[in-house]
């Protein structure tokens, strides 16, 4: 496509164009989670964010991946995260400012960590998607066999942290 | 036997017509979710219709019978009173959380539609993760009861959105554990597999009875009723109350905000009625699902009976049980349900390494559901006997000025 000036603009194919509008989705919600005054509406901005995440993983042919990160994220964090403010009142009701005496240094620090992580994700070969990785039963059930066999600690950890995290909030409630 | 896909089908012809893919494939799809969105809006005047009469003749009433042939346009009517309602945001609401929230209620039923499989080839989208699928896009209306009930700025709206949240959160628990069970039986997430999985060939002929609901009727009945549940349907409907809560979390709507909420409400039912079909009922397999032609139409009709006839049950339900408090509720959930569903899930995972033929595992697998059930309901059974003579006690007056040590030892916390 020619625009005026001569600038050569590439036609997106059918799939970056949905691409396109899942990525703007994403980061639109990710920014509003910053810049938002009203706390619960940057929660909101973060649950469409999940949202937009898991879209993504559908674009890389990761139904499985997708599907738990709406569980997940959107269904229990997302939902976390809403109670948690619900119940903190004073952050409830003050508009805050998002900005506070600081936001120069971190900017800049968030400009540069992103420009390590473009540099590297430039810099990295990666291996293009072969047939046999195409999500399937197959896939999920490979997945799960891996769980118990080859990263058997780390899943066994993360479920003894739960079942402490579990029993922490029990005692905590608990009539005294 | 493998059916060809209503959507490969259709994009195949486009194509040959000279269409290039991806827009053969978008447009296949739009029309899809065109026929499914339009198909669970208008089942909705339907399922209303059907609730009431149903309801009427369980109270000895008769329901709507003025508007149309046997009322059926009273649904109708009631919409287009609806709409002509004032649309009230209430004072200091969050405006973009409550204007949000009815859109998402129904949008996450919505969502739901694309992967119920109505007939063989029938599917929105055969989804290989469509078990999981539909356990996720709960949370979409867990997330629109809350931004309900905070964003309505009113505090029997939050409260309500709290018990909504505390409620299908926990019940989400049982229903995930029961689609387990079909999930480690088939081996599959798929929908259309699930549902292939349920024919019954005798001699080359399709009975289509082999129903998991038959080989599993203990996990049918926790997905049941955790279904109820999930579809804030009596026992489970002390969110809606109408008559003392004035309908919990969606208090502040009004107008067609309202109707949204409801819409959402009955179609989940419907859906959930559907899932439940889908995996211990046989989706769409009946006799003769197999036949060359008419075979998708039996199928489609088969399914439709089915999920109506759960519609049907819900609702005779609906009109004969008594509402449950929220403790009783979470008792329930967390005490009853979800160590049942453990436990029917570890007697099925080792059933099924068993160096058994498959026959002899289906039927170790009933044997165990039917006796995990039978020691719940003895247990259940004695709790409440207990619980009875002690409600009893404590209302007697002799015990009344004692009552407080009374009930203090007797609570099941």
């Amino acid at each position: 496509m020619q625009l005026p000036l001569g600038i050569e603009v590439p036609i997106p194919t059918f799939e970056q164009f949905v691409f396109i509008q899942v990525a703007l989705l994403t980061a639109v919600a990710a920014l509003a989670v910053v810049i938002s005054r009203n706390l619960f509406h940057s929660a909101l901005a973060l649950t469409l964010t999940f949202f937009g995440v898991a879209g993504v993983y559908i674009f890389l042919e990761a139904e499985f991946l997708a599907v738990s990160q709406v569980l997940v994220y959107v269904g229990a964090i997302a939902m976390l995260i809403a109670f948690a403010i619900m119940l903190t009142r004073s952050m409830m009701f003050g508009r805050t400012s998002p900005l506070n005496n600081q936001w120069g240094k971190s900017s800049l620090f968030a400009f540069l960590f992103f420009s390590a992580l473009l540099a590297f994700a430039r810099a990295t070969p990666w291996p293009a998607a072969s047939e046999e990785i195409i999500a399937d039963e197959a896939l999920i059930g490979q997945l799960g066999r891996e769980f118990v066999t080859t990263y058997v600690i780390a899943f066994e950890v993360l479920g003894l942290l739960l079942l402490v995290a579990l029993v922490g909030a029990v005692m905590l409630a608990r009539d005294r | 036997m493998q059916v060809t896909q209503w959507s490969e089908a259709l994009s195949g012809w486009l194509m040959g017509l000279g269409l290039p893919g991806w827009a053969a494939i978008f447009l296949v799809y739009a029309v899809g979710s065109f026929i499914l969105i339009n198909y669970g809006m208008l089942s909705v005047l339907l399922l209303i219709w059907i609730t009431r009469k149903a309801i009427s003749r369980i109270q000895d009433r008769i329901g709507p019978n003025r508007v149309g042939k046997f009322g059926l346009l009273q649904t109708v009517a009631d919409a287009a009173k609806l709409l002509s309602k004032e649309d009230i945001t209430p004072y200091e609401a969050d405006k973009i959380a409550y204007n949000l929230s009815p859109i998402l209620a129904v949008f996450g039923v919505l969502m739901l539609l694309a992967v119920i499989p109505f007939a063989p080839g029938l599917t929105g989208v055969d989804l290989n993760v469509a078990a999981l699928y539909v356990v996720a896009l709960g949370s979409i209306g867990i997330m629109a009861a809350l931004m309900a009930g905070w964003g309505s700025n009113n505090k029997y709206a939050l409260l309500a959105g709290f018990r909504v949240v505390a409620q299908l959160l926990s019940y989400e628990i049982p229903l995930v554990l029961a689609i387990l069970t079909v999930v480690l039986l088939t081996g599959s997430m798929r929908f259309g597999q699930i549902v292939e999985m349920q024919s019954l060939h005798v001699a080359g002929f399709n009975l289509g009875l082999g129903w998991l609901g038959i080989v599993m009727p203990g996990a049918l009945i926790v997905f049941f009723v955790s279904s109820l549940a999930e579809a804030e349907l009596t026992p489970f409907d002390l969110l809606e109350a109408e008559s003392e809560l004035i309908a919990g979390f969606h208090i502040e709507y009004s107008g067609m905000k309202f109707a949204m909420f409801f819409l959402a409400q009955f179609l989940n039912a419907w859906i959930l009625g559907a899932v439940a079909v889908t995996l211990f009922l046989g989706g769409w397999q009946g006799p003769g699902v197999g036949l060359p032609v008419i075979g998708p139409i039996l199928g489609l009709g088969y399914f439709m009976i089915k999920v109506f006839g759960v519609y049907v049950l819900q609702q005779w339900i609906r009109g004969t049980f008594p509402r449950i408090r929220i403790d009783q509720m979470m008792y329930f959930a967390w005490k009853v349900l979800v160590p049942l569903m453990i436990g029917l899930i570890v007697a099925q995972a080792i059933i099924q390494k068993l160096p058994t033929p498959v026959a002899i595992q289906y039927v170790l697998i009933f044997i165990a559901n039917v006796g995990v059930m039978a020691v719940v309901a003895y247990v259940l059974q004695k709790y409440f006997r207990e619980e009875q003579i002690r409600t009893k006690r404590s209302f007697e007056p002799t015990s009344l000025i004692g009552g407080m040590q009374v009930s203090e030892k007797g609570t099941m916390y």
